[in-house]
């Protein structure tokens, strides 16, 4: 219920209330100062974020979790070998499906470069088995060594396993750009709640004198919740906007591929900084606000 | 509206005051006497819930003082005007703002309490200074002000602290009067002094009980002064 009115008082504001805190700018420019250096770093460690994210889910994609094997063998232990691969790939973890391509399936995929009449049987075209991987990937080295040892006309390609390491690489900036954003979040709120107590210690004889004449702490607090929600508010705006603006700035390289290029934001993640100053006002109020009544409670 | 019954206190182990039994009637005038550290502050202390009695009971407005939670003990407040013997203001704020705060906390500021507060700073001398910051008043406009913060809320009970503490006696008189003609109004009120002759003077006015502290015990002083 006091926390409602804390909420209305905060939007309607109330410049009587207000002057009974005299002004102490010192808190108030250090309040701002770091909200909106705090800002700036948010939407550095937002972006990173975002960036991380797209590339790891675009890699991901093009990975499309598929190799295949090209077999070339004498035409009589074609179908032999095919066989024992077959055997070999379903002992091997990692792989969902294994499947050897019909004649009319290599038929219709030689057939843009050779025309439709290709006699494949009497060509020595390799024999194809498209293999699916599950999520988590098969070993490459151990199953291209035990085609080597087994079936040697066999050749695993897998030319897209190289991005693996990437994509975990990504995700993990992934999750440091959310750790950064959360330890921003926490040392905004550490650094509001010693300015604030500074500001409540300073300012011992104002609140000795609001209880004594019959303020209650939810009225008391709310006079410096106020004060620094809003300044904060305002610091992490203006960091907030000069942290988009730099990134808006940020030079353009080759439009795929390279990574500093993509870090940034696109389309509706733009909107993405906008949740910062509010943030930041969120904590500054949860912060003053437990300072203050913490405070008021060492006094009668 | 103020009773105490068997009350004690003691600041950490020392004992200051103890089997405190008292009965503020509606419209009584009580002088507290007792030499200086006897515990006239602390046994006003413990009539605005500033200090909790140690042991026995203090009823303010028909509540147990102990069981008060902050909030309530805000609400008392407001219907009790203190002087306070340091009468402490916010600096930052010009004296009629000082005076009008209990309102302002209240939340019963409006602008229909502007001529009830002009009235008032008049009324104790101050209309001159009521832009002056506290800090620039002199000892008896200090007591003055603070005398106008306490009834600025219409209060029934005035409780003040050696409100001629640091006045002259011209200014003394002035004080009394103001709280005697209070007295006169209907309210009830406790003054607290050292000074006998502020009490002798005030005996000629209205009809006053003198309350003696010492030794830490509460007695009714003889009206041989
Ligand atoms: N906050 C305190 N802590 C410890 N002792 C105190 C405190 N305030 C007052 N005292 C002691 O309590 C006694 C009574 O003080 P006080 O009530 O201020 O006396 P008076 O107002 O009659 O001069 C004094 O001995 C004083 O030293
Ligand atoms: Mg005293």
């Amino acid at each position: 219920m006091t926390l409602l009115l804390d909420l209305i008082a905060l939007l309607k504001g109330d410049t009587q209330a207000d002057r009974i805190v005299p002004r102490t700018g010192q808190t108030a420019r250090l309040t701002a100062a770091v909200s909106g250096a705090m800002a700036f770093l948010a939407v550095f460690a937002l972006a990173l974020s975002l960036a991380a994210g797209r590339l790891a889910d675009r890699w991901a994609e093009a990975l499309a979790q598929s190799a295949t094997i090209r077999l070339s063998a004498p035409e009589a232990e074609i179908e032999a070998q095919t066989q024992a691969i077959l055997t070999i790939l379903a002992q091997t973890p990692g792989i969902a499906t294994a499947r050897a391509l019909s004649d009319d399936e290599q038929r219709a995929l030689l057939e843009p470069w050779f025309g439709p009449d290709l006699p494949l049987a009497d060509l020595p075209v390799p024999r194809l088995i498209e293999i699916k991987e599950t999520a988590e990937g098969f070993d490459a080295l151990g199953l291209r060594q035990r085609l080597a040892a087994e079936t040697p006309g066999a050749v695993l390609d897998d030319h897209t396993r190289w991005r693996r390491p990437l994509i975990d690489a990504a995700d993990r900036l992934r999750l440091l750009g959310w750790v950064s954003l959360i330890l921003i979040l926490g040392s905004t709120a550490a650094m509001i709640t010693l300015a604030a107590q500074a500001a409540l210690a300073l300012n011992q004889q104002v609140l000795r004198v609001l209880r004594l004449v019959g303020a209650r702490d939810s009225y008391i607090a709310r006079a410096f919740v106020r004060r620094f929600t809003h300044r904060a508010l305002t610091g992490a705006g203006v960091g907030a906007a000069l942290g988009t603006l730099a990134i808006a700035l940020l030079p353009r390289a080759a439009d795929e591929g390279a990574f500093l290029s993509g870090l940034g934001f696109q389309g509706a993640s733009w909107l993405w900084p906008l949740t910062i100053p509010p943030l930041a006002a969120a904590t500054a109020f949860w912060a003053t606000r437990i300072a203050a009544l913490r405070r008021l409670r060492g006094l009668r | 509206m103020i009773e105490m019954q068997d009350a004690a206190y003691g600041y950490g182990a020392t004992p200051i005051l103890s089997d405190m039994t008292l009965r503020l009637a509606p419209g009584s005038f009580h002088f507290l006497t007792g030499p200086s550290g006897a515990g006239k502050t602390t046994l006003l202390k413990l009539c605005y819930a500033e200090l909790l009695a140690t042991a026995g009971t203090i009823t303010l407005f028909g509540q147990d003082a102990n069981g008060l939670d902050r909030d309530a003990i805000a609400r008392t407040r407001q219907r009790i005007g203190v002087v306070h013997q340091d009468c402490e203001f916010l600096d930052h704020l010009p004296v009629s703002e000082n005076i009008a705060l209990p309102l302002v906390v209240a939340g019963r500021d409006s602008a229909d309490q502007d001529s009830n507060l002009k009235e008032l700073i008049a009324w104790v001398g101050l209309s001159g200074r009521a832009h002056a910051r506290p800090p620039e008043l002199s000892g008896g406009e200090r007591q003055r002000a603070a005398l106008a913060r306490a009834i600025i809320m219409d209060p029934d009970v005035i409780l003040a602290d050696e409100p001629t503490g640091n006045v002259d006696w011209d200014m003394s008189l002035r004080l009394l009067n103001l709280l005697c003609e209070l007295n006169r109004m209907g309210k009830t009120i406790v003054i607290a002094t050292h000074d006998l002759a502020l009490i002798r003077a005030a005996k000629a006015q209205v009809q006053a009980r003198v309350l003696r502290i010492a030794d830490g015990r509460l007695t009714a002083a003889g009206t041989n002064l």
